[in-house]
């Protein structure tokens, strides 16, 4: 997993390329933990996500939790696999998808 | 028919991964089910790395079979750790807000909906876990 950061103002976008699996969701976790000090918009930019486990799903409740609480998040480019995980999961109630 | 026993270790899944991923490129299975079918290792190794030998370590087998008539993957893990019955456990309510959601639960689910099949038996003091896909 490759891990992209991006930041424009109180805008962070944070591209992830490859697996976001038990092995990989620890470092994203620690990435955004690290990250969100003055962020007001995250974007989640999933175009090169391979895949994506409850591991992963488990990073971006929990960084859906603080940007709710200090602005927004959106999970953008997101393919029809991870989609599909997201909509069994009900995650598609929970984040914003765009 | 391949099996492999090695250390239960989260660390050891994405060599697992990559051995099955082998084999399924060899009897061309299409991506989509390939990875639902690497998101289950991920979910089902997880939980066998994390909880079944508490804080000690064991060994997991897994084999991996393939029926040619119906195209059917099927992929059994064995582990001899504390009886966990993964279809005992009730479904996750997906529907909780983002306040009351807890993620516990979830990748059974997953494997649940994204699998064509799951049983569970406790063989002999072990756990035998036995997904199917067809492919």
């Amino acid at each position: 997993m490759t891990i992209n950061k991006q930041k424009n103002g109180s805008t962070l976008t944070i591209a992830v390329q490859g697996r976001l699996d038990t092995t990989t969701a620890p470092d994203l976790e620690k990435e955004i933990k690290t990250s969100l000090d003055g962020v007001t918009e995250l974007i989640m930019d999933f175009e090169k996500l391979d895949y994506i486990s409850s591991a992963g799903l488990r990073v971006l409740l929990s960084a859906q939790k603080v940007m709710s609480k200090q602005g927004s998040m959106k999970v953008v480019h997101v393919s029809e696999l991870v989609m599909e995980v997201f909509e069994v999961t009900g995650f598609t109630d929970i984040l914003t998808i765009e | 028919m391949k099996e492999w026993t090695f250390e239960a270790k989260i660390d050891r899944i994405p060599w697992l991964t990559e051995q099955v991923d082998g084999l399924l490129e060899g009897l061309d299975c299409p991506m989509k089910a390939q990875m639902q079918i690497d998101v289950a290792i991920d979910e089902w190794m997880a939980n066998i790395a994390s909880y079944a030998y508490g804080n000690g370590a064991g060994e997991v087998t897994v084999r991996f079979d393939f029926q040619p008539d119906d195209r059917t993957v099927v992929l059994t893990f064995i582990d001899s750790g504390v009886p966990y019955d993964p279809l005992a456990k009730p479904d996750p309510d997906v529907t909780l807000s983002v306040d009351k959601r807890a993620v516990g639960g979830l990748g059974i689910f997953l494997i649940k909906k994204t699998m064509d099949d799951m049983t569970y038996a406790r063989q002999d003091g072990r756990n035998v876990l036995t997904i199917r896909k067809r492919i």
